[in-house]
C-alpha cells in the first residue's frame, strides 16, 4: 500500500493570520545529508556555483600552503575553509534530501505493473481479446482494461466505464474518487488503484514520462533549472566575486611596498616581506565574497518548490514559482474558490398569511427526499434557524416520496392527504395552478426580488384537503467562504487585483462580487472570454494567475503566467498548466502567490544580509593584516579582537557558521505577512540590512573570545 | 565672524543657490532634450554634417556615434598639439611631446582634463581655445547626451529608439553650455578674472629675479572648466591662481558652477520619466552623500591634530589664505564629487584623512552629484543595483520605474560598476609593483602610496585633479593613465547605452501597492548604503595602506 506523498511535511499549512508557514528542519537531516554534501565537493559539479567554486580553489590553495609551511593557525584556517564549502553543499543537500524522501514514497507507487492491453478494440465495441504486457511497453493510444483491485498501469483517460479510484499514492487523500468516461473527470493517473468496477483506459503518456515520473523528477530536483531571477542574481554575485578578487589581488604590491618601508618590523603570520601570506589573502577573499547567499541560493530555490509540494502543489518549473510572486492579477473561479461549492438556503420568505415556521417545516419536509446539495441545505437551515428536527424519510408512515429530477424540477412528499412540493418557481407555481390554486402577486414579487438580488428563489407549495396554495419562497444564495473578504483585502494591500470568474449573469455576479470584496468580475464567462481577459491583462504588463480543470480551460491555463490545474481535471488541463494542485482546491492559488513572494523575499533578504556582513569582516581582517606595520590601523580593530591570528580565524569561522545558522531560514523562508511593499521593505531592511551589519560584529567577537585560547593564536 | 560661522554661511548659501536653480534649470534641460524643434543654427550644422536630426538611433548606433565622435576628437586634438608650432598664436611654444599630446588629447575628450603639462608654458592660445576649450564644451555635452539616452531608456516603452546622439550633442552645447558659459564668463570678468590674448610678460619679482607671467583668455575657459566639470586650468596651479580665481566670491561662484548642472539633471530625469518624485529621490541621494563629504572633509581639515595646524587652528598648508579652510574644503569636495578636478588648494597637502575623503568621493564613482550627465547615469546604475539587491525583499522580481531588472540588465550594470575599480586597482598595483614607477613618487611611506592611488583614481574616474607630488609626465604614466581615462570613460558609456537599449525595449509593468517604491527616504537610504558598502568598501584595503595608515596615528 502506498503511503501518502506529503507525509513528511503534512502539518505544514497556512498558519494563523494567513501567514505562510513552512516545514521545519530536523537536525538529523543535517547529519544524514553530510555524505551528499561531501560528494558535492567534486569541482565538476561545484563550478556551477561560482562563489563556492572560488572558495574551494582557495581551500585547495591554502591546504598546499599549510602542508609546506604548517602552523596551527594555517591548519585551522584550512579546516574552516573546507567546512565553508561543505556547509554550503550541506544546505543544498538538505533541501534536496527532503525531496528525495518524497520521491522514495512515489517510487513505491511506481511498481512495474502488468497491463492487459486490448487488441483491435475501438470504443463502443465489446472488449475482445487482450494480451498481458509490462507497463513500460505501453504506447500512447493503447487501450488497457483495469478491474477492481488492480493498479492503473499508466496515465490516460477513461474510454469506457466508471470506477472509484484510490488516488492516495499521488494526493495523500484516502477518500476514493470517481472516474468515468467523457467529461472532465476522465483522467486517471498511473500508479493509482481501481477500487470498484471496471474501466477501459486509453493511455496518453509516452513511456517513462508518466505523471509520477515527472513528480519524482520534480521533487528530487533532478531537472531543476535556474530561474531567470536566480540567473541574474548569480551574475551579480559573480561580479561581486570578481571585484573582491581584484581588490585582494591588487593589494599585494601595496602590501609589499608598505612592509619594505618599515624594515624594522618582523615578519608575522599575516604579513612578510613577500606581502600578505597566501593563507590570510585567501581568508580575506573568502570573507568578502558573498558566500552566505552563494551557499544558500540553490537551497532557497529547492525549498521554495518543496514548500509547494508540502501543500500538495507540484510546480512544473521554478520559473512558475517565481512568476507567482510577481502575479498582479488573480483570476478566481467563483464556485469552490470564493463561494462554497453550492447555493444554500439563507432565508424563508412566507406568503401573506403563512407563518414562517410553517413554511420552514413544509420546506424541510419537501426537501427530505432531495439529495441535491441545495435540498440538503434547506433541511439543515430549517434545523439551525427554527430548531426543526431532521426527520428521516423512513420515519413517516405511508409517505410517498417524490425525489428531485431534472425534468420535474421539484421534490416533495405526499403524506396523510397532504401534498407538499418545493422546487423551481415556475414549476411549483404551475403545479399549484394545476391543482386549482392561485398564487398571489405578492409571491411573484418575492420571487422577482430574490432573483434580482442575485439569489435563486425556490417556491414551496402544498395541496391540503384539495386546496392548493403557495406557502412561500426559499431564498437560496451563494455563500461566500469565511475569511475571503479579508484575504482579498490583503491581496489588495499587496497590490494584487482579484477578478472573479463566473458563468452567472452579471446581476448575480455583481451581488457576489460585492459581498466577497473582489476587485472585478467576469460574468457569463466562456473559456474564450477568460483567454481574452488574460491576454488583455498581459498586454498591460501584468502577470496573471488562474486555476482550471476542464479541457476548455487548457488554452487559458497555458496563456496564464501561473496556471494551476486541478488534479481532478483532464489531462489536457494538467498538460497546459505549469502547476498541478493535487488537492484540487482552487483557493490554494492565494497560497501559491504567497509562497512565490516568500521565495523572492528570502533570496533578497539573505543577499542583503550577506553583503552587509562585509563591513564587520573588513574591520576584523584589515587591522589584523596591517596593524603590525602601521600601528595606527589598530584603531580599526573596533571589536578589540585578541590577536591578528584569532581575528582572521574568527572572521573565517563566523563566515562558515553563519551558513549553517541560516540553513533553517533558507529552507523555511523568511517570515511573510501580506502587506504593502513599503511595509515589507522596512521590516526586512531593518532585520536583514541592519541586522546584517550588526550581527557579525557580535558573532566575530564571541568566536574570538573562544579561539584566542587555541595554541598559536597569540 | 568666526571661522565656523563663515564656513556654515558659505556652504549654506551654496545649498540655497542650488535648491533655487535646480528647478528652472532642470525644467529647461527637460525642454531642451524633449523638444522637437531645431534652431536655425542647429539646422545649419546638421546640414553640414549630413545628419538627419529627426532620425532616431538604436542603442548600438548611438554608442557608435559617441565613440566615433570621441575618436575623431582625440585624433584631432593630438594632431593639433603636435603641430602647434606651425599654427597661429603658438606663443613660440614647440610641439607637445607625443606621450603628453596623447595623454592630453584623451584627457580632454574624456572630460577628465588631467594635465600632465603646465598649461601656460606648454600650450599656445589657439590650442587652448580651438582645441581644449572646444572639448570642454563637447565632452560635457557627450556626458549629458548619454545620461539623457539612459533616461529615455527608462521612460520609453517597446522601442529600439534612444534619440539621436548628434542632436543631443548639439543641443547640449548650443542651448545649455554656451549660453550659461557666456553669462558666467561675464560674471567672472566682472569679478576680476582676466580675459585677453596677451603673451608672456617678464616681471621683476621682489626677490630680484624675473618671472614670466602669461595672460590669456582665462575667464571664458574658466567658466566652462567648472560648468562642464572639466577642470583643466589655464594655468598650472588651476583655480589657486589669482588670475583664474581672484577672490572669495569667484571661489563661491566656481563651486556653484561646478554643481549647478549635475544637481539639475535629476530634475530633468524626473520630468522625463513622468514622476518628479523619482528625480527628487536621486537628487536626495546625491545631496546626502555630498553634504556628508563636505562636512567630514571640512571638519577633518579644521580639527587636525598636527603641531602646526593645532597652533594656527586648522590645516592651512597648501590652501590659499584668500579662501581659508572651509572654502577650500568645499571646493575640494565639490571638485572630486563631480568629475571636475579643478583645484583651488592642494589635496596633497590636506590632512591624510581629508585627502582620503577626496579620494573616496571619486571612488564612489563620482555620483554625488557626479560629472555633467555622467553623475546621473552612474547614480541610475547604482539605483538599478539597489533595486536588484533590496527590491527582492518586497516579494517581486526587481523592477525600476516599471522596467524589469533581469539578467541582461544586471550584467550590464555589474560590468559598469566593475570597470573603474578594476582600472584603479590594477593601475595602482602595476605602478606600486615596479621600482621604476615608484621612483616618480615624491614621498615615501603611505603618503607616496596615496599619491599613486590618487592618480589612478582620478584618471579612471575621469576626474582630472592631481594629488601632486607624483611626477606623471613620464611616457609610462602618460600612456597608462591615458588608457585608464579612455577605458574609464568609454566602457561605462557602452554599458550604460546597452542598458538603456534593453530597458527601452521592455513593456512597462504597472506600479501597484506591491511595487517597491523608489521615491521614498527608505529608498534613498538604501542607495546610499549600497553606494558606500558595495563601491567604497572595495577600496578599503588600498586606502588602509595609504591615507588611513598615514592619518590614524
Amino acid at each position: 500500500m502506498a503511503t501518502p506523498v506529503r507525509a513528511p511535511g503534512r502539518t505544514a499549512g497556512p498558519g494563523k493570520n494567513g501567514k505562510v508557514g513552512g516545514g521545519l528542519l530536523d537536525p538529523m537531516q543535517l547529519l544524514t545529508s553530510l555524505p551528499d554534501a561531501v560528494r558535492k565537493l567534486n569541482p565538476v559539479t561545484l563550478w556551477r556555483n561560482p562563489v563556492m567554486f572560488i572558495v574551494e580553489i582557495g581551500a585547495v590553495f591554502t591546504t598546499v600552503l599549510a602542508v609546506t609551511g604548517p602552523s596551527v593557525f594555517a591548519w585551522a584556517i584550512v579546516v574552516w575553509l573546507w567546512l565553508t564549502v561543505v556547509f554550503a553543499n550541506l544546505a543544498e543537500a538538505v533541501a534536496e534530501g527532503r525531496g528525495k524522501a518524497q520521491a522514495a514514497t512515489l517510487r513505491a507507487a511506481k511498481r512495474d505493473t502488468m497491463a492487459r492491453r486490448l487488441t483491435g478494440w475501438r470504443p463502443g465495441q465489446d472488449p475482445g481479446s487482450f494480451e498481458t504486457v509490462g507497463a513500460p511497453e505501453l504506447r500512447q493510444g493503447d487501450y488497457v482494461v483495469v478491474e477492481a483491485g488492480e493498479t492503473i498501469p499508466g496515465d490516460g483517460d477513461v474510454a469506457e466505464g466508471i470506477a472509484s479510484v484510490d488516488e492516495s499514492a499521488i494526493t495523500g487523500e484516502s477518500a476514493p474518487v470517481i472516474r468515468e468516461s467523457g467529461g472532465d473527470r476522465s483522467a486517471v493517473t498511473g500508479g493509482t488503484k481501481v477500487l470498484s468496477d471496471r474501466i477501459v483506459v486509453q493511455i496518453t503518456q509516452k513511456p517513462g514520462e508518466s505523471f509520477i515520473d515527472r513528480m519524482i523528477a520534480l521533487v528530487e530536483g533532478a531537472d531543476r533549472q535556474k530561474t531567470p531571477n536566480e540567473i541574474a542574481l548569480n551574475i551579480l554575485l559573480a561580479a561581486l566575486t570578481v571585484i573582491f578578487l581584484i581588490a585582494t589581488a591588487t593589494m599585494q604590491p601595496l602590501a609589499i611596498y608598505s612592509k619594505a618601508g618599515n624594515p624594522g618590523i618582523p615578519d608575522s603570520l599575516a604579513l612578510t616581506g613577500d606581502g600578505v601570506t597566501g593563507i590570510v589573502l585567501v581568508s580575506l577573499l573568502v570573507c568578502l565574497i558573498p558566500t552566505t547567499i552563494g551557499a544558500l541560493l540553490s537551497a532557497i530555490g529547492i525549498a521554495g518548490m518543496d514548500r509547494l509540494v508540502q501543500r500538495n502543489v507540484l510546480a512544473m518549473s521554478g520559473r512558475a514559482v517565481e512568476a507567482a510572486g510577481d502575479v498582479s492579477t488573480l483570476l478566481l473561479d467563483k464556485t469552490g474558490t470564493i463561494t462554497l461549492g453550492n447555493r444554500q438556503a439563507s432565508e424563508f420568505a412566507p406568503a401573506p398569511g403563512v407563518a414562517v415556521e410553517d413554511l420552514a417545516a413544509a420546506a424541510q419536509l419537501a426537501s427530505l427526499a432531495d439529495e441535491t446539495p441545495e435540498g440538503r441545505s434547506i433541511v439543515v437551515y430549517a434545523k439551525q434557524a427554527y430548531g426543526l428536527r431532521e426527520r428521516r424519510p423512513g420515519e413517516l408512515d405511508h409517505a410517498e416520496w417524490i425525489p428531485f429530477t431534472a425534468q420535474t424540477r421539484m421534490s416533495g412528499v405526499n403524506v396523510s392527504g397532504r401534498e407538499v412540493r418545493k422546487g423551481a418557481a415556475t414549476a411549483v407555481m404551475k403545479w399549484v395552478r394545476d391543482h386549482g390554486g392561485h398564487p398571489t402577486s405578492e409571491v411573484g414579487d418575492l420571487v422577482d426580488g430574490i432573483s434580482s438580488s442575485g439569489g435563486t428563489p425556490l417556491v414551496v407549495g402544498e395541496v391540503l384537503d384539495g386546496k392548493a396554495r403557495v406557502l412561500g419562497v426559499v431564498h437560496l444564495k451563494d455563500v461566500v467562504k469565511q475569511g475571503m473578504r479579508e484575504r482579498f483585502a490583503e491581496m489588495r494591500k499587496m497590490g494584487i487585483r482579484t477578478v472573479m470568474i463566473t458563468g452567472d449573469n452579471p446581476l448575480t455576479a455583481k451581488a457576489i462580487a460585492d459581498e466577497a470584496g473582489v476587485d472585478d468580475f467576469l460574468a457569463e464567462a466562456t473559456p474564450e472570454d477568460k483567454l481574452a481577459l488574460i491576454r488583455e491583462e498581459q498586454r498591460g504588463g501584468r502577470l496573471v494567475a488562474m486555476t482550471g480543470d476542464g479541457t476548455n480551460d487548457a488554452p487559458a491555463l497555458a496563456q496564464a503566467d501561473v496556471g494551476v490545474a486541478m488534479n481532478t481535471g483532464t489531462s489536457a488541463a494538467k498538460e497546459a498548466g505549469n502547476m498541478v494542485d493535487l488537492d484540487s482546491n482552487p483557493t490554494k492559488l492565494i497560497e501559491i502567490v504567497e509562497i512565490g513572494k516568500q521565495l523572492l523575499i528570502t533570496r533578497g533578504a539573505l543577499t542583503t544580509f550577506s553583503i552587509a556582513n562585509d563591513i564587520a569582516k573588513y574591520f576584523a581582517i584589515i587591522p589584523a593584516m596591517f596593524a603590525a606595520v602601521y600601528p595606527g590601523l589598530d584603531a580599526l580593530n573596533v571589536m578589540r579582537l585578541a590577536s591578528p591570528q584569532s581575528a582572521i580565524l574568527s572572521a573565517v569561522v563566523f563566515n562558515a557558521l553563519v551558513i549553517v545558522a541560516l540553513i533553517p531560514l533558507a529552507l523555511r523562508g523568511v517570515r511573510y505577512r501580506p502587506s504593502s511593499a513599503a511595509k515589507l521593505l522596512s521590516r526586512n531592511l531593518y532585520m536583514y540590512g541592519l541586522g546584517g551589519i550588526v550581527v557579525p560584529f557580535i558573532g566575530i567577537k564571541i568566536i574570538d573570545l573562544v579561539v584566542q585560547f587555541l595554541p598559536g593564536m597569540a | 565672524m568666526s571661522q565656523a560661522l563663515a564656513g556654515i554661511l558659505f556652504i549654506g548659501s551654496l545649498l540655497v543657490a542650488l535648491v533655487v536653480t535646480h528647478r528652472p534649470l532642470g525644467d529647461y534641460l527637460y525642454r531642451v532634450y524633449t523638444g522637437t524643434r531645431h534652431l536655425a543654427a542647429e539646422r545649419v550644422f546638421y546640414r553640414l554634417a549630413g545628419v538627419q536630426p529627426d532620425a532616431e538611433q538604436r542603442w548600438s548606433v548611438y554608442a557608435r556615434s559617441v565613440l566615433a565622435f570621441s575618436a575623431v576628437s582625440i585624433l584631432f586634438l593630438y594632431a593639433f598639439q603636435r603641430l602647434q608650432d606651425r599654427l597661429l598664436l603658438s606663443l613660440g611654444f614647440p610641439p607637445v611631446p607625443g606621450h603628453i599630446a596623447w595623454n592630453t588629447a584623451v584627457s580632454f575628450v574624456t572630460n577628465t582634463n588631467w594635465q600632465a603639462y603646465s598649461g601656460e608654458s606648454t600650450m599656445g592660445h589657439l590650442v587652448q581655445m580651438a582645441g581644449l576649450a572646444v572639448q570642454n564644451f563637447v565632452s560635457a555635452a557627450v556626458g549629458m547626451a548619454v545620461a539623457i539616452a539612459l533616461v529615455r531608456g527608462l521612460a520609453r516603452n517597446r522601442t529600439e529608439n534612444l534619440g539621436n546622439f548628434w542632436v543631443d550633442l548639439v543641443r547640449g552645447t548650443v542651448r545649455v553650455l554656451l549660453p550659461i558659459a557666456f553669462v558666467g564668463a561675464i560674471v567672472l570678468v566682472a569679478s576680476g578674472v582676466i580675459q585677453n590674448l596677451s603673451g608672456v610678460h617678464e616681471v621683476a619679482t621682489l626677490a630680484g629675479g624675473t618671472q614670466g607671467v602669461t595672460g590669456g583668455p582665462v575667464a571664458s575657459q574658466e567658466i566652462i572648466k567648472e560648468l562642464g566639470n572639466n577642470g583643466g586650468g589655464f594655468y598650472n596651479t588651476n583655480s589657486a591662481h589669482p588670475f583664474e580665481n581672484p577672490n572669495g566670491w569667484t571661489n563661491w561662484f566656481q563651486i556653484f558652477a561646478i554643481l549647478v548642472l549635475p544637481f539639475a539633471m535629476p530634475r530633468a530625469f524626473g520630468r522625463m520619466v513622468g514622476d518628479r518624485r523619482q528625480g527628487y529621490a536621486i537628487a536626495a541621494v546625491m545631496g546626502v552623500l555630498a553634504l556628508a563629504s563636505v562636512v567630514v572633509l571640512t571638519a577633518l581639515e579644521v580639527a587636525h591634530h598636527g603641531t602646526v595646524p593645532q597652533a594656527v587652528g586648522a590645516a592651512l598648508e597648501g590652501k590659499d589664505v584668500r579662501f581659508g579652510v572651509a572654502n577650500s574644503g568645499t571646493f575640494a569636495a565639490a571638485t572630486t564629487l563631480t568629475s571636475t578636478g579643478a583645484v583651488d588648494s592642494f589635496h596633497d597637502s590636506f590632512t591624510a584623512l581629508g585627502g582620503m575623503v577626496t579620494m573616496v568621493n571619486m571612488m564612489l564613482g563620482e555620483v554625488a552629484p557626479g560629472g555633467v550627465g555622467a553623475g546621473l547615469y552612474g547614480m541610475l546604475v547604482l539605483a538599478v543595483i539597489t533595486v536588484f539587491v533590496a527590491g527582492l525583499m518586497v516579494g517581486r522580481t526587481p523592477e525600476y520605474l516599471g522596467k524589469k531588472i533581469g539578467s541582461r540588465e544586471i550584467k550590464l550594470a555589474s560590468l559598469y560598476f566593475l570597470t573603474t575599480p578594476a582600472l584603479v586597482l590594477f593601475g595602482t598595483a602595476l605602478a606600486m609593483g615596479s621600482a621604476e614607477q615608484r621612483a616618480s613618487m615624491l614621498n615615501g611611506g603611505p603618503h607616496g602610496l596615496s599619491e599613486v592611488l590618487y592618480a589612478f583614481t582620478s584618471a579612471s574616474n575621469n576626474n582630472g585633479s592631481a594629488f601632486a607630488g607624483l611626477t606623471v609626465n613620464t611616457p609610462w604614466y602618460d600612456t597608462v593613465l591615458g588608457l585608464c581615462m579612455a577605458f574609464g570613460r568609454f566602457l561605462p558609456i557602452i554599458f550604460v547605452l546597452g542598458l538603456a537599449g534593453s530597458l527601452a525595449r521592455q513593456a512597462p509593468v504597472p506600479a501597484s501597492a506591491g511595487t517597491l517604491p523608489t521615491h521614498r527616504p527608505q529608498f534613498v537610504g538604501m542607495v546610499v548604503g549600497v553606494t558606500v558598502i558595495l563601491v567604497a568598501l572595495t577600496f578599503l584595503p588600498a586606502l588602509a595602506l595609504g591615507p588611513l595608515a598615514e592619518g590614524i596615528l
